[in-house]
């Protein structure tokens, strides 16, 4: 099996995906940059598996290039860019690969609103869809915001923020046959999100899935929605039922950043995970300050998937996992 | 020379040495939902079943699942279960084995393996059920075992059976369609071509329990 998994034709689209990128980026003034694939230190995040390469000192390799753009960002360089390798381990599936290929970006003063369109524009531009304020504006917009309450009310008929425990639990037995050691609160929602919700977003239109519970605000600052809930400011894109892209109006509070850390490393413990070296530089940076911004990461794969009409990541990648 | 019930004996001495030592030497294995491939045999209820798909889901950011699609090896039915990303299910100790039909007692019935062991296994009507209406001594078939004992017993694609009854057959009639039924020495009653006469030999499709050929030879 030395030959790809992918046509020439796949290829060759990259290739014109990456030049067209480049070119939507350098009219916008945003700089490309490069940062290192292996760091001392790694992801936190519990449900992030790094690949770790054990030398005379561990290196994670990256699931993604955020933290290392950010200690960019403290040194007041403005808007970038970067197109790079990231991994993530045993993430396999026909829309999982754990070497895959990411497009960040970073907007200084940008809302998060801002960024979506900006999102909207790159990915319209790519895959010819309808651009916003064209002929269509104003009446209908090219891209629907779906809170993620509302997403929740419209396909199961519940509030995500106020459901209880046990009445998530017993929705997630009933509609997915769940079956192991019961789920928490957030796991519950992960997995309706991903069964019963993902598959209808972004059918008729991208979806900007947006307002994700306070739990699970990531990286992104959180805010008080109209009910009183307290929200994490991200935004995910959905095409054709496709998560895309997951936008962050980013957390710079260093003293923030550095709780969330500790708080994914005691999950970590909890749930029996290695421990993970956390990004001091990071906090270093954030702590001498980084400019008020907004960020995203995109799947490029994912996009070539779209583009081609593919089904598979194999459609697009010349050598998946099993080959590589 | 042995005679044959010292040779039975012997047989059965064999096939208690070689079933202890499998049980001893052998604890199933767990294997987690990143191991999971369509084939691999798991325990899911109490019951042995095979992966038939299995896909991870995921959102963007968060926990990981597996949604799995099993056949029960019991039942024959298809469930699908959601497990959370590195949970793990026990191995289920399935196997399929070739065996020669010997005979039954009206309780069981008694298969040997093909591999010169003379290991001999004793399946139950639930067991034979998809099978029985194709067995015929001597004839070799697949018996999966689980934990040693048999599961079920699938006959080969193709089986030549003899006719023991059928209406007498229409001689030069072999251009025109229509049928009868026949029966034959398993019991099994197929559909066969007017020209078919008792104590013929047909090679049956036991997937679809239909006429294929009249055996060669």
């Amino acid at each position: 099996m030395w030959w790809p998994s992918c046509s020439n034709e796949s290829i060759k689209a990259r290739a014109e995906l990456y030049a067209q990128l480049r070119a939507f980026f350098m009219s916008r003034g945003v700089l490309e940059v490069e940062t290192p694939v292996l760091s001392q230190s790694g992801s936190t995040d519990p449900y992030l598996e790094s690949l770790c390469l054990d030398q005379d000192q561990t290196y994670y390799l990256q699931t993604s290039p955020e933290f290392a753009m950010k200690r960019l960002l403290a040194t007041g360089i403005g808007d970038i860019y970067q197109v790079c390798k990231s991994f993530r381990c045993n993430e396999v599936s026909a829309r999982h690969n754990p070497e895959f290929t990411m497009l960040e970006w970073y907007r200084i003063g940008f809302s998060l609103d801002e960024l979506v369109q900006e999102i909207y524009a790159l990915v319209s531009e790519v895959l010819d869809l309808p651009k916003e304020g064209g002929i269509t504006s104003k009446s209908s917009s090219a891209y629907r915001l779906v809170t993620y309450k509302k997403a929740f009310n419209d396909i199961l008929n519940i509030n995500p923020f106020h459901e209880s425990l046990s009445s998530l639990q017993a929705m997630c037995v009933r509609e997915t046959n769940y079956e192991g050691s019961p789920l928490d609160r957030d796991g519950c929602l992960d997995l309706l999100l991903s069964v019963c919700i993902e598959p209808s977003l972004g059918v008729d239109k991208p979806c900007f899935l947006i307002d994700y519970p306070e739990s699970q605000a990531a990286l992104a600052r959180i805010e008080v929605d109209a009910e009183g809930d307290r929200v994490g400011r991200r935004a995910e894109l959905y095409i054709r039922g496709l998560e895309l892209a997951n936008a962050y109006d980013e957390l710079t509070d260093a003293a923030e950043q550095r709780r969330r850390f500790e708080e994914d490393l005691l999950m970590r413990s909890e749930l029996g995970l290695p421990n993970v070296t956390l990004d001091s530089r990071l906090l270093e940076a954030l702590e001498d300050g980084i400019p008020a911004c907004a960020g995203v990461a995109l799947g490029i794969d994912r996009l070539l998937m779209l583009k081609m009409g593919a089904s598979s990541l194999s459609d697009v990648v010349a050598f998946t996992h099993e080959r590589a | 020379m042995l005679d044959r019930g010292a040779l039975l004996c012997f047989r059965k001495f064999l096939f208690r040495v070689h079933r202890k030592w499998a049980i001893l030497g052998e604890k199933m294995a767990n294997f987690s939902t990143n191991d999971f491939r369509s084939g691999l045999k798991v325990m899911l209820d109490g019951d042995p079943c095979a992966i038939i798909d299995n896909e991870l889901v995921k959102p963007g950011k968060g926990q990981a699942f597996s949604r799995c699609k099993l056949r029960n090896l019991k039942t024959g039915r298809v469930w699908e279960r959601t497990f959370k990303s590195g949970e793990s299910l026990e191995g289920a100790d399935v196997m399929d084995y070739d065996m020669e039909y010997l005979y039954t007692d009206g309780e069981f019935w008694h298969f040997m393996m093909t591999d010169g062991s003379f290991e001999q296994h004793a399946a139950d009507e639930k067991a034979v059920e998809d099978a029985i209406k194709w067995l015929k001594e001597q004839d070799v078939y697949t018996v999966t075992l689980f934990n040693g004992a048999p599961l079920s017993v699938a006959p080969a694609n193709f089986v030549e059976l003899e006719v023991v009854e059928t209406d007498p057959g229409l001689k030069g009639d072999t251009a025109q369609g229509g049928t009868k039924p026949a029966t034959l020495t398993t019991g099994a009653v197929v559909n066969v071509p007017l020209f078919i006469n008792i104590g013929e030999v047909l090679k049956i499709d036991t997937r679809v329990g239909e006429y294929v050929s009249r055996a060669k030879g």
